[in-house]
């Protein structure tokens, strides 16, 4: 018997969350931001973050590297919010720091929103799920561009980082010396990162990837009807909320 | 057939043309191959011979560019893209990085032109075999050397069995043995019906797989005819194409007082 051509594309999922249609968890990312934004009180945002972020991250047995990356990610904005709301806040100390606990706790629940979902999603399987969708190839493209960039970068950055060293540059030295190599590093990795973009729009021009109409895709999402229903409840809920929060009826 | 005529072409913020007046003819079954120095146009060429420019790249472009006679001014990128296919030089910068595997990403052309899965996979599996990558058709096409990403790239312009192919120093990463593959899987295009134009630094192999030589000098084609011809003319020494190893021991056979046609040597 001949090997299938797309073996790969039949791989099966490490775990029920990483099995979900892309489509699905970046609903769930990007309404947990959003919901983070519209949410007030610590009640409430704790509540969001143990549903939409801890949960998901614990079914996918990715508990501890999102936790670690989404502490890391809003540890430096998280230190200006409590120095800035205990410091400086009008009221009294406990209110800056009640203030402080609900701007972390927002800014740790988007970042952790994003990194589940940048850890648990391979680029080509949100691709495949956007087009079965019915999404254009165009907006496609630009969030395939956004999402696959990020390890592309991190990825360049290491190559130019181990050429600089090869050139001199010591990436071990004291935070002066390395501070002033900071150039020699952005520079090559921004500039390459979008020479590398305008290459990448050529190549899939030329292979017809603008295309309007159905494509056929190689990668189709496990969607199902529960899955569907909670996407749709996630958005009548985010609108909900919004209307909650202009009338003033929001609890917290 | 894919004609340009008259056409001359500037980038977006250049204040020179670096093609002027070009008329060229792909003929179907035939390999133009596309010689010169370094600036002499050849890339610029390839991409206004693929449609890139200016539709993508952007710039200025007179004179018309048309398939089977008529112009594809107003065709948007994808419907070219259907007729003419073009490799331009890094490898790595043409992955898609839509595809997982190479499989996947050979087969990202035909997907996109929405043909059945069956007929799809049947494509991938051919162009995968005329490639010689059979076996890395599993393989993250990222990790792969550049020699092996170039004729990932090959094969997945070759899937979409394109009328006209366009191609931009295909051989610039690769061994010999790699080379081969990709002039033989040239060959076997053009023995399929397809029109292909190869730019390419490497005279002997290029040497090998055209039938016919165009010699470019700041944006004009100053020369053209057959590669035996064309490659071991004094115009293309003096502007620094080299020369195929076959038509200098010819020429040198010929400065010694032989007769060339008694050896048999390739070019």
């Amino acid at each position: 018997m001949t090997r299938p051509v797309f073996a790969r594309t039949e791989s099966t999922a490490a775990s029920r969350w990483h099995g979900l249609d892309p489509l699905t968890r970046l609903v769930v990312a990007l309404g947990t931001m959003i919901a983070a934004l519209l949410l007030g009180g610590v009640v409430c945002l704790a509540a969001l973050g143990i549903l939409a972020v801890l949960l998901p991250t614990a079914m996918a047995h990715e508990l501890r590297p999102v936790l670690r990356l989404a502490v890391l990610l809003a540890l430096p904005l998280g230190v200006s919010a409590v120095l800035i709301n205990v410091l400086f806040s009008p009221g009294t100390t406990s209110e800056g720091a009640w203030l402080a606990a609900v701007v972390v706790l927002r800014i740790v629940i988007m970042a952790g929103a994003t990194v589940l979902f940048y850890r648990t999603t391979i680029p080509a399987d949100l691709v495949g799920s956007l087009q079965h969708h019915g999404l254009s190839n165009r907006i496609t493209f630009v969030i395939h561009n956004a999402v696959a960039m990020i390890p592309r970068l991190a990825e360049r950055a290491r190559e130019v980082t181990a050429a600089q060293r090869a050139r001199g540059f010591d990436s071990e030295a004291g935070l002066l010396r390395r501070g002033r190599g900071i150039i020699a590093l952005a520079a090559p990795t921004v500039l390459g990162a979008v020479a590398e973009v305008e290459a990448r729009t050529l190549a899939l021009e030329t292979r017809a990837f603008t295309r309007p109409g159905r494509v056929t895709v190689l990668r189709p999402p496990h969607d199902s009807n529960l899955q569907r229903a909670g996407r749709w409840s996630i958005v009548v809920g985010l609108v909900a909320l919004v209307i909650a929060r202009v009338t003033g009826l929001l609890p917290c | 057939m894919l004609n340009l005529r008259a056409v001359s072409y500037r980038y977006a913020g250049a204040r020179r043309e670096c093609l002027h007046g070009i008329d060229l003819d792909l003929v179907e079954g035939a390999v133009t191959g596309l010689v010169g120095p370094a600036e002499a146009g050849k890339s610029s060429l390839c991409l206004v011979a693929g449609g890139l420019a200016p539709r993508v790249v952007g710039g200025h472009l007179s004179g018309q560019v048309g398939i089977d006679g008529a112009s594809v001014a107003d065709w948007p990128m994808y419907r070219l893209a259907e007729e003419v296919t073009t490799a331009v030089q890094d490898p790595a910068g043409q992955l898609s990085l839509i595809g997982q595997s190479v499989a996947e990403e050979v087969a990202l052309g035909p997907a996109n032109l929405g043909l059945p899965r069956g007929e799809i996979e049947a494509r991938t599996a051919w162009a995968l075999a005329v490639t010689g990558i059979e076996a890395l058709a599993e393989r993250d096409p990222l990790r792969l050397s550049g020699g092996q990403q170039q004729l990932v790239v090959l094969a997945g312009l070759l899937a979409m069995r394109p009328r006209h192919l366009v191609l931009d120093e295909p051989l610039a990463h690769l061994d010999a043995g790699g080379a081969k593959v990709v002039l033989d899987a040239v060959r076997a295009a053009a023995d399929a019906g397809a029109a292909v134009l190869l730019a390419e630094q490497r005279t002997d192999e290029l040497a090998r797989v055209a039938d016919t030589v165009l010699l470019m000098s700041a944006g004009n084609i100053v020369a053209g005819g057959a590669p035996r011809e064309i490659l071991s003319h004094p115009t293309a020494h003096a502007l620094g194409v080299a020369e195929p190893a076959g038509a200098a021991l010819r020429r040198r056979l010929r400065a010694a007082g032989f007769d060339p046609d008694l050896v048999e040597v390739d070019a």
